[in-house]
């Protein structure tokens, strides 16, 4: 009896994939992402410290605000001094810059990319359009606030920031992450099926699974 | 109690071949970012970068073969730099050098690069098959030229052991193959430009064309294996040319010796350097027809030379 309750509460666990075509919905995962625990307190704390010295961007402009981040790459402001460096693939990098707008067709490339990272991983949201909407705030298009649909750490203001604006954000970024106050994996994995349903009400033609991973 | 005296020095060897080629690797990166007018990062930062992709909560595995791709490619590193005497005589930094290790080290060479490509293709993704197939051309193409420079050396010295090599070049700087044997040395050198893939030939890896090549699915302690190995087989490879061609390190104190071995093979280095940092790109098929045009020709000029003159 117990065994068969428990088996109930499994499957109420799994995810549904209703996007897909039914005979796709094999060929993907149906697990939920789950919570992580840090490690011990010191160790912790020595990893917290590489973290934050070795922040790997991925290289995937959502908005306007991408451009400020070529010139950070260059010879003028060299983020790479601080230990930043682009990674082309999600697979690999560790924080992600949300530039500016996003409009519905990328906030659900933004969700895929986000789900496809490994944590720990920490997102920055750059320019007014991702905290209250900026001027597009009452465009049919583009979403207001990025925080409904994914965990945000540290925000940085203006339209547009300028690259020295966003230097001091990636300084306020490892602050957080050295202090071990950049949960972003956690936080995403235990209100989950709170994100999806903001993901999805928005997101109309959802034909990806629920969660990428 | 013999076999573990030989393993503890055999660690002691990776060890320091390891962190000697990462540190390398942060002097190229801090080289190139200046020769790009950038302050770059910090000398230490491949071992921050190693650090942080151990220390990732989750990894995503794409099945058995994905799994043993890192592995492969870090026994491939391993079984170079295993086979290659760093210092000559020392019990320490002699590894298992032994008759025919050359051969041994031109087929580990490969071998990493064919599990990782076997690995890498199981991560399903349209890139990463694309970065394989370039790689393994432009490793083919380069094998030749390389392949020829070590028939004229093993020629010369009537020998297939790197130890026997070294020592034959002992005693002047003069003996040294460069200065006996010039011919190889080129051919050799260019391929040495292909193996460390810094342009013109870094097709493979190249982040603007095919984004990172065969390890885009790679994550996590997958990447961070790939990493260390990407340290330890720079250095075994700069070891390996060292020996063969430019002396390799001898002296009593082996502290002397160390110091020699890192100032050699950081001038090797400094050749793909240069040159990596003074030329553009190659598309994929003028990188091989290159390789398979004046290398060769060379390589297979020093064969003559040695042979008949």
């Amino acid at each position: 009896m117990e065994k068969k309750d428990l088996n109930e509460i499994e499957k109420e666990m799994k995810l549904a994939n209703e996007g897909l075509p039914e005979k796709e919905r094999i060929l993907f995962s149906d697990a939920r992402p789950s919570r992580v625990e840090p490690l011990n307190k010191y160790l912790e704390q020595f990893v917290n410290w590489a973290r934050a010295r070795s922040l790997w961007l991925l290289a995937f402009g959502t908005g306007c605000g991408a451009t400020e981040l070529r010139p950070l790459m260059t010879s003028r402001f060299d983020v790479s001094r601080f230990g930043i460096a682009g990674r082309p693939t999600p697979r690999q990098a560790s924080v992600f810059i949300i530039g500016g707008y996003a409009s519905i067709k990328t906030i659900k490339r933004i969700v895929r990319s986000y789900e496809q990272m490994q944590g720990p991983k920490y997102v920055i949201a750059l320019g007014s359009c991702t905290i209250n909407g900026g001027m597009y705030y009452d465009s049919y298009n583009t979403i207001n606030r990025i925080d409904y649909y994914i965990p945000v750490d540290t925000y940085i203001a203006g339209c547009m920031p300028r690259p020295e604006a966003l230097i001091a954000g990636f300084n306020r970024l490892k602050e957080k992450i050295q202090k071990g106050e950049c949960d972003g994996m956690n936080k995403y994995a235990d209100n989950f099926d709170w994100y999806k349903k903001n993901q999805k009400q928005i997101i109309k033609d959802w034909n990806m699974p629920d969660y990428n991973w | 109690m013999d076999i573990i005296i030989r393993i503890l020095y055999a660690v002691i060897s990776i060890l320091v071949a390891t962190v000697w080629g990462l540190t390398l690797t942060g002097i190229v990166r801090k080289i190139y970012a200046r020769v790009h007018g950038r302050f770059g990062p910090p000398v230490w930062q491949p071992f921050l970068d190693i650090i942080q992709t151990h220390s990732r909560r989750v990894a995503i595995s794409h099945g058995y073969m994905f799994f043993l791709g890192p592995v492969f490619r870090f026994a491939g590193g391993l079984g170079t730099y295993l086979f290659i005497p760093v210092i000559l005589g020392s019990t320490v930094f002699g590894n298992f050098s032994m008759g025919g290790d050359v051969l041994l080290v031109m087929y580990f060479i490969f071998f990493g690069q064919l599990g990782m490509a076997l690995g890498a293709g199981e991560g399903g993704h349209p890139y990463s098959p694309m970065g394989i197939a370039r790689g393994l051309s432009q490793m083919s193409a380069f094998e030749v030229p390389f392949s020829l420079a070590i028939i004229s050396v093993a020629i010369q010295y009537h020998s297939l052991n790197i130890t026997t090599i070294v020592q034959a070049q002992q005693g002047s700087i003069l003996n040294w193959t460069l200065f006996t044997n010039p011919l190889a040395v080129i051919a050799a050198m260019i391929s040495l430009l292909g193996m460390n893939g810094h342009a013109p030939f870094s097709i493979v890896m190249a982040p603007q064309e095919i984004p990172i090549g065969p390890p885009i699915e790679m994550n996590g302690s997958f990447l961070g294996i790939l990493q260390t190995n990407r340290g330890l087989f720079a250095a075994a490879k700069l070891i390996l040319f060292m020996n063969l061609f430019f002396g390799g390190a001898a002296h009593p104190n082996i502290l002397v010796a160390l110091l020699i071995m890192m100032i050699k093979t950081f001038f090797i280095y400094m050749f793909s350097v240069f040159v990596g940092a003074s030329f553009p790109r190659f598309r994929p098929e003028q990188s091989f027809r290159f390789f398979l045009k004046w290398p060769t020709a060379i390589g297979i000029l020093a064969i003559l030379y040695i042979a008949y003159l």
